[in-house]
Formats: C-alpha cells, structure tokens, sequence
C-alpha cells in the first residue's frame, strides 16, 4: 500500500499539477490562434513574465498577504494578471498589429512572436538574473502530510499549500471561461470571430475590440500559470522553451481553436508526462516475492528518465499529428 | 429620397476595375435584383455597397447620405444588413447564438427580434439550440437572413442567397425575401436564377462587364426579349 | 492577364549597384576588425562567420525558397557536432578493450529484434487477427519490450560511463564526420518533414523546436556517447591545426576550405534555383493551390527542400564543431545556433544566396562585437549608478549584460519583419508575362 501513496504523490497529485499548468497555458495558445490564426510563440515567456511580476511586487510588500491570511504571491496575483494583460495587449499593438495589417502569412506572426519571446527573456533576464528565486518572500510553504487511515501504511499523501491554490485557481478560470464564452456578448462575439471573421466584421462586431479581449484573457492566464508554476517549484527565467512543448501538445490534442480540448490536453500532457517519467519498478516491489528474478531485478522501470521529460510531449505532438491532426475534438483549422 | 442609390460607382481588387461605372437606386419598399453572366461583377458591387471593396469613384448613398468607403460595422449601425454567398453562419455558434450575433449592435433588439425571426422562420425554432453548422442548406440560408436582419436594418444585401439549394428551398426562400420586404426591409440581391427573381423584383439590374446594360422593372426586363435572349437563356 | 504587384517587381537591372555597396561596406568592416583586433582572432571570425554561412544558406533554401520555417536549427547544427566529434575523436582503448562494446551490441540487437517485433505487432491484421486486437497487442507489446530494453541499456550506459567515461570517437578524417553529419541532420529532416509539412506551418515550427531541444537533451544526458556537460576536446582539424603552423595559418587554411565549401554549395545552389526544380519550388510556394492543381507533387518536393536544407545545417553543425574544436552539448543554445541564423537570413534576404552570405557575415560581425560593447554599456551603466545612488550591483552583471543582447535580437526580427520584409539583398522575383 505504499507503494500506492506514492503513486498518488508522484503520479496523480504531480499529474493534476502539471496538467492545470498545462491547461491553462495551452487555453491561452488556442485562444489566441482561434482569434488570430498563428501560433504565439511567446506565450511561455508571458507566463514568465507574469511570475516575474508576482515576484516583484511580493518583494516589494511582503507582508501583504500576513494581514488577509493567505500567502502574499496570491494577493499579488490580479495585479500580475492585469499588468501582463497590459503587456500582451501592447505587444499586439506595436509588433503584430502592423503586421496583421500588412496581410503577412501566419507564419511570419509565428517568427515575429519568436521575436517578441526573445526580447521577453532578455529583459527578465537583464532584471531577474538567471538564477531560481522562491516567490515566497517572506511566507512559509506549508506542506500538508495526510496519513491514511489504513493499517500498515506509513507514507502519507503530501500535497502542498500552492498546490491545493493552483487546483482550486485552475477550477475558478476554467468556470468563469467557461461562463464567458457561453453567456457573455463578448464571449460569443469572440466565438463567432473564431468561427467566422468576416461574417463577425458583417455583423458590426469591432474584430478590434475582440483581438484586445482576447489578449487581455490570454495574458491573465498567462499569469496564473505561470505564477502557479513558480509557486509549485520556484521562480525560473528561462523555462520558456520548455514549457512551450507540451502547451503547445496540449492545444493540438485537444484541437486547435477548442478552449475546452485544451483543457483536457493539458491534463492529457501533464499525465503522460508523470506517467512516463514515473518509475513503475515500485509498483511492483510489493510482488517482488513471487515475479520472476529478471523482472524483479529491475531497478528503473521508468519510461523515460527525468532529463528527458521533454520527448513525452514531443512524442505526443507526433501521434496527433500522424493520426488525428484535428485533434481529440476536432480543431477548427489544421 | 431613394433609400439606397448608387452612382456611375468604380472599384475593383488590387489596382485592377471590376465596376465601370454601375447605377442602381431602389426605393425604401422596393426589391432590387442584379443579374448578370459571370464575372460581370454582380457580387462585386454587393460588397461595394458594403464596404468590403474600394469605391475609387462614383458614390453610394443610403438615404441621400454617402456611405461609400465606410467600414462594414459603421453600415451595420447605419441600418444595412449583408448576407454573404458562402460562409454565412457561424457554424460552431448555435441558432440561437447566431442570431443574437446579428443583433451585436443592438442587445436591446434581441429579445423582441428573436420572436419575429422564429415567426418568419419557424423551421428555427425547433433548432435553435443547435450548432448553426449541423443544419441544411436551406435553413443554413434561413439562420443567415435572419441573423443579418436581427438587426432591424432598412436595407438587406443578398448575394446569391439561392445558390446551390434545391427548388423547393429556392421558392421558399424566394417567399421569404418577399415577406421581409413586405415588412417593410429594402432588398438588394445578387441571383443567377435571374428570371425567378425578376419575377419578384420591382427593379432589375442586367449587369455587364461592369456597367449597366439594362434598368428597368422586373416585369419589364422578363418582357423584354433582348433580356430574355442574351441573358436569361432564351 | 499581366498583373503586376509593385512589390515584388524587380527594376530592370543592370549593374548591381546594391550589392557592390553593400559588400564594400562589408569589406570595410572586415579589414577594421582586422586593424583592431589583430590578424588570428580576425581570422577565427571569418571562419566561424562562414560556418554559420552553411547554416544560412540551409534556411535560406527552406524558408526563402520554399516558405518552411524550421525553429530548431539548433538541433541539426548539434547533431553535425556530434558527428564531427563522434567520427573524429581517437579511438577509446579502456571502452574496446573491455567487454563492454560485445554488451552494447547485444542491446542494440535486442533494440533492433524488439523494433522488428513489434513491427510485425503492427502486421497481424494481414494474418486474420482482429484490428483492436491487434493495436492492443502491438501497444502492449511496445510497452513491456521498450521497458525491457530501455533498463537493459540503462544499465549498459552506466557501465560504460564508470569503466571507460565514454565510448570514444572513430579516429577517422574530420570530413567522414562532416558527410555523416550532414546525412544524420538530413535523416531527421526527413522525419519531421514527413510529419509536418503536410500540415500548417505552425506545426513545423513547433516540431523542429521540440526535435531540437530533444537533441540537445539527449546529447547533453547520453554521457556515455558524448561525455555529455564533461565536453570533448580536441577535435582534430582537417587541415595542420595552430600547433603546427601557427593560428592566422591554420585559421586561414581552415577558412579556405569552408570558402570553398560555400564556393560549391553556392554553385550548387545557383544551379538548381533556375533549374526547373528551384522554379516549381517557388511555384509552390508562390502558389499552392494552382501547383498542385498543375499535377506537381507538391509534399515530395517540400520534402525535398526541407532534408537539403537540414543536410547543410547539419554540415555547418559540423564544420564548427571541429573549428571549435569542441564539442559541448550544452553550449549549443537556440539564440546562438537558431535565431542568429534566422537573423541572418531575414536580414540578408531570404531566398537570396549572395544576400544570405551577407547576412551571415555582416551578422556575425556585429554579434561578436556586441558583447564586449554591452559589457562596456553595462560597466558605465554600474559605475553611474554606484556613483550617483550608492546603487549596490548585483554580482551577476556580466552575464546579465549579455541578455540585452537576446533583447536586440529579438528586437531586430520584429523589426526586419516589419520594415523590410525582403532583407537587404531581396531575391530577385522574375515575372513572365
């Protein structure tokens, strides 16, 4: 029974984290590709940005969070939110909105975004150094041991404060998306802009006003997750291209342009990457008595090592777009 | 005052003219038809009426005042609904939703025009929680109508709103534009079905290579035997 | 019909005014670095500008020529330096003296045998076997027998990393490394673009994006291949090394053979772009659908692009590994192996050789000037706030230094993409009429 717990420490809790993170980036992705047709290469380094932020602001007031109760980084959160919306919204005006009226092909967004990504790095870098920084300043990170009430087991189930936050974050954005593009005006008008935007222009919906939406949305989320990642592990500078992968995955699993396929892409990804990475040899210790002595002999039964992480989502992309690559539900566009 | 009057109007993509100078003016009850052969720039002209092309001379006027050039959301909120010929719908969008988009402009007309529409359209109603993308041609067509006059507009383009559907959806179609129009909406449509439209036109517009070649009353275009032979096949 | 579209008409030419100026500019600049900073480092600059010049002209053929944009140059130009250094490095006694080559065979055999297993697996639908069942065995299959193999070769790797560090090079010629090289990045070129370039060509990005950076894992993990962070070195030159005859010789010897590479491939190049290959080439590109619709086979010829491009950036890889005369995984880095390149290219003017070259040259240029002047910025920007705040600096100036230099890259392709979205020297579009 161990075994079991850690199983559900590694696997399950390290997986519903991952793919939240996932999720939440990738929706932004496929936002943002249902809108504007190209694929936003700089996503990861506005999630890093919005970490930075969340950084910055608790080092400025770290005790802001002690008066409320909760930890500091989480009261810092909307403001992040709102100036990386800000930043996503100005970076479409000064570097993709000419190009967009110059009628460039989508893939020539997709190199200005590389662009966009690498000024992003350069200037959290030039003010963030390169090293790993903690966004809890001044908090403590309380970890939660739950014992199980079962006879002969001794490995509590571990899950973190931000963990229980970056659940509870990831269920608060994914019902109020979900409410926005389904009951809003402008979510619908957002949709019917996905869908169909010369129609949308026809119909007097200012495709300007959409564009900036949704930017503003992809830049929130952004934000969360980037944030909610920094506060899972510590704050890096320079995850951007590997984060990059497996949103991207997540949003072609789930079908480009499909918010809610990207969700269950991100979960998708995230799992696959703790499934693979996880060391299937424990699971077995507790047969080891009566298995054959090559398999019980095996140390690392994991799929890939840790290093290596990166070829899950990379093998993923692949498989979709060898077989399905429309995605699980089907995308708008290929 | 005409409701929509089109002068001596030249435009066309990219440098090179499709329109050579065409007029048309229908009056605030009235139906106007354009037919025409291929690539005599029917549609061309619907979507200068819209904004969606450069009118590099001549003007368009909506109730005496010039609109030309104006962008299509502008047209939208100055009461001129447009129907495209393919890619009508929103697909992914519901009827319903669909509908409500026509109205984006005017969230105070949803309530009262979504009734009308359904009134105008019943086959709608039952449908309209689903995907605007699952339905039939006709009631593709039916959805698109009815989004674009959500709106409450004075004056509906149509481009070819009978293209690729079967007869019977053709007449029914053709019943509808003239209850619209008898509610009271301006109709300027595009049709390669010439002489059913003709039929219901109070003004018809032959248009070739770019330029008016006849202007007259529908009846009278279908009378006229010259019409009939060089343009709607004997 | 004759349409004529001002932007992509070109003025009657006669003397090519552009780039006699440009190239003179160049020139210039050369012979000041050459003044500044003494013959040998000018020199190893030249060579190394030529290496990316490869490099260059590889993207040059897929994005300029055929409108793919490959993300991951990085990745290619890793696997030509680990060719360069795999085929040239001396032979590793301690590793084939031991038993440890005969235990790596067998693990490349049971890889193989496993490969050909579940292959068959995948086949026995053709015997009668129902399809479902048929992917369930082959999935399950695949699971267990790569779990086997995958903790067999783990423990094969540990072994040979403890016994022998690692397994050691070939000792052959650096050119057997360079050809390989360039053969390993074509072959998975040809991989990616198989998947990909049916598709949308975001997903090409994203795909060379990921193989690269899985390379760079790989090579970077794989200590018992690569020696992996421990880094190889000396890698030995083709032509006598500074040792023998001094560095401003052997770099200048050096760069005549990569002079005479681009010479080749430039040649090359020329030839197949007015050839009726390099006009359908851009016909497709110009023109998808009308292309196809001529009856060209228009993914095999994308294919084809793709894989040559791929095989000159694997060469370049190559070529400046054994220059560097080293081979380190992880200083293989998207900015300095990819988006240089893509700078390069846009900048010089993809699709046009002679621009591209430019481009590289003129980059490189500035790039390898630019670090000591953003030290030097950095430094008085320091010393300004120190005197003037009290301003405590944080210790890790140098290299943050160096990150205003991303920032300016990034900068530049924005602004390239947007002012001139031909480059410097654009290609020369001819219009039949």
């Amino acid at each position: 029974m161990n075994e079991l717990v850690f199983f559900i420490n590694n696997v399950v809790i390290a997986g519903c984290v991952a793919g939240s993170i996932y999720a939440i980036g990738a929706v932004g992705v496929t936002l943002i590709f249902s809108i504007m047709r190209f694929a936003h290469f700089a996503h990861g380094d506005m999630m890093t940005f919005g970490a930075f932020m969340v950084l910055l602001l608790t080092t400025l007031f770290p005790q802001a969070g002690a008066a409320i109760g909760i930890p500091t980084p989480l009261i810092m959160l909307p403001f992040a939110m709102a100036l990386t919306a800000v930043l996503a919204v100005g970076i479409d005006r000064a570097f993709y909105k000419p190009l967009r009226a110059h009628g460039v092909k989508p893939i020539v967004m997709v190199i200005a975004s590389l662009g966009v990504t690498l000024m992003l790095q350069g200037l959290i870098r030039l003010f963030a150094g390169t090293g790993g920084e903690s966004l809890y300043v001044d908090d403590r990170k309380e970890i939660f041991r739950i014992p199980l009430p079962i006879e002969g087991v001794r490995v509590p189930v571990v899950i973190t404060e931000p963990q229980i936050y970056l659940f509870a974050l990831t269920l608060i954005s994914v019902v109020a998306l979900h409410f926005f593009l389904s009951r809003s005006r402008l979510g619908k008008a957002m949709r019917a802009m996905s869908d169909n935007p010369a129609l949308a222009q026809a119909s007097g919906i200012n495709t300007n006003t959409i564009v900036a939406v949704t930017w503003v949305i992809a830049g929130g989320l952004a934000a969360i997750a980037g944030t909610l990642l920094s506060l899972d592990v510590t704050f890096k500078p320079d995850l951007s291209f590997f984060l990059l992968l497996p949103i991207f995955a997540a949003a072609i699993v789930g079908g480009v342009g499909h918010p809610y396929g990207a969700i269950a892409g991100g979960f998708v990804v995230g799992f696959a990457e703790t499934l693979a990475v996880f060391n299937w040899g424990i699971l077995l210790r507790p047969f080891r008595d009566s298995l054959p002595e090559w398999l019980a002999q095996a140390g690392n039964l994991a799929f890939v090592g840790t290093e290596y992480k990166i070829v899950v989502p990379f093998f993923i992309l692949v498989a979709i777009l060898v077989w399905r690559p429309t995605g699980i539900f089907k995308g708008k566009v290929i | 005052m005409p409701l929509l009057d089109a002068r001596d109007v030249h435009g066309g993509y990219g440098g090179m003219n499709i329109l050579n100078g065409v007029n048309m003016s229908i009056e605030a009850d009235e139906i106007g038809v354009i037919v025409g052969p291929n690539g005599a720039g029917k549609s061309t002209m619907l979507k200068a009426v819209f904004g969606l092309l450069h009118v590099s001379q001549g003007e368009i006027l909506l109730r005496g005042e010039p609109i030309h050039n104006l962008p299509p959301n502008k047209l939208v909120q100055k009461g001129m609904g447009f129907v495209p010929q393919e890619y009508n719908v929103f697909p992914s969008l519901t009827v319903k939703e669909n509908l409500q988009m026509g109205a984006y402009l005017k969230p105070g007309n949803v309530k009262r025009m979504l009734s009308r529409i359904y009134e105008f359209f019943p086959p709608l109603y039952d449908k309209r929680h689903q995907p605007a993308g699952e339905l039939s041609g006709g009631q593709r067509q039916m959805v698109a109508m009815g989004r674009a006059l959500m709106a409450e507009p004075e004056v509906l383009l149509l481009d070819e709103p009978t293209a690729g559907l079967s007869p019977l959806y053709m007449n029914e179609i053709f019943e509808r534009v003239k209850e619209v129009n008898a509610a009271g909406v301006g109709i300027l449509m595009v049709e390669q079905n010439a002489k059913q439209a003709l039929a219901i036109a109070d003004k018809g517009f032959v248009l070739a290579a770019g330029q008016n070649r006849f202007t007259d009353t529908g009846a009278a275009l279908l009378a006229d035997p010259e019409v009939a032979k060089s343009f709607l096949g004997g | 019909m004759s349409t004529t579209r001002t932007d992509t008409v070109a003025a009657p030419r006669r003397f090519p005014l552009r780039e006699v100026i440009l190239f003179v500019v160049l020139l210039a600049a050369v012979l000041g670095v050459y003044g500044m900073m003494g013959s040998a480092y000018s020199t190893r600059m030249l060579v190394e500008a030529s290496c990316y010049a490869i490099l260059a002209l590889g993207l040059t053929i897929q994005w300029g020529y055929a409108g793919q944009f490959n993300a991951g140059v990085m990745g290619f130009v890793a696997l030509g330096g680990f060719c360069a250094m795999f085929f040239s490095v001396p032979v590793n006694d301690a590793f084939w003296d031991s038993s440890l080559p005969g235990e790596l065979g067998v693990v490349l055999a049971y890889i193989v045998g496993a490969a050909v297993v579940v292959f068959g697996a995948s086949r026995l639908d053709r015997i009668g076997v129902p399809k479902k069942l048929r992917t369930v065995i082959t999935v399950v299959l695949a699971v267990v027998l790569y779990l086997v193999v995958i903790s067999a070769f783990r423990g094969v790797a540990d072994q040979i990393e403890s016994q022998a560090g690692f397994i050691g090079g070939l000792g052959l010629p650096a050119w057997v490394g360079w050809i390989v090289g360039g053969a390993l990045a074509g072959g998975v070129g040809y991989f990616i673009g198989h998947i990909c370039l049916g598709l949308r060509s975001d997903y090409l990005a994203i795909a060379t994006i990921g193989i690269a950076e899985i390379i760079k894992a790989f090579l970077k993990n794989s200590d018992w291949l690569t020696r992996g962070t421990a880094t190889v070195s000396p890698l030995p030159w083709p032509v006598p090394g500074p040792a023998e005859v001094g560095f401003t010789l052997a770099r200048a010897m050096y760069l005549s053979v990569t002079a005479v590479m681009i010479a080749a491939i430039f040649f090359l190049l020329h030839r197949a772009y007015h050839a009726p290959w390099g006009r359908m080439i851009r016909a497709i590109r110009d023109n998808e659908i009308s292309s196809a619709a001529m009856g060209k086979d228009i993914n095999k010829r994308r294919l084809e692009i793709f894989v040559l491009g791929c095989i000159l950036m694997g060469i370049g890889g190559a070529v400046l590994a054994s220059f560097n005369s080293l081979f380190d995984p992880q200083g293989y880095l998207p900015l300095n192996h990819t988006f240089l390149v893509l700078v390069m290219v846009i900048l010089g003017g993809p699709g046009n050789n002679l621009g591209t070259i430019f481009g590289a040259v003129a980059v490189y240029i500035i790039w390898l000037m630019s670090e000591p002047l953003a030290l030097f910025l950095m430094e008085l920007a320091v010393h300004f706030g120190e005197s003037t705040f009290g301003w405590d600096a944080p210790a890790s100036m140098d290299s943050r230094a160096l990150q205003a230099r991303v920032f300016v890259i990034g900068l530049l392709i924005t602004l390239v993409l947007r002012f001139a979205p031909k480059g410097l020297l654009p290609e020369k579009t001819k219009h039949v009429d």
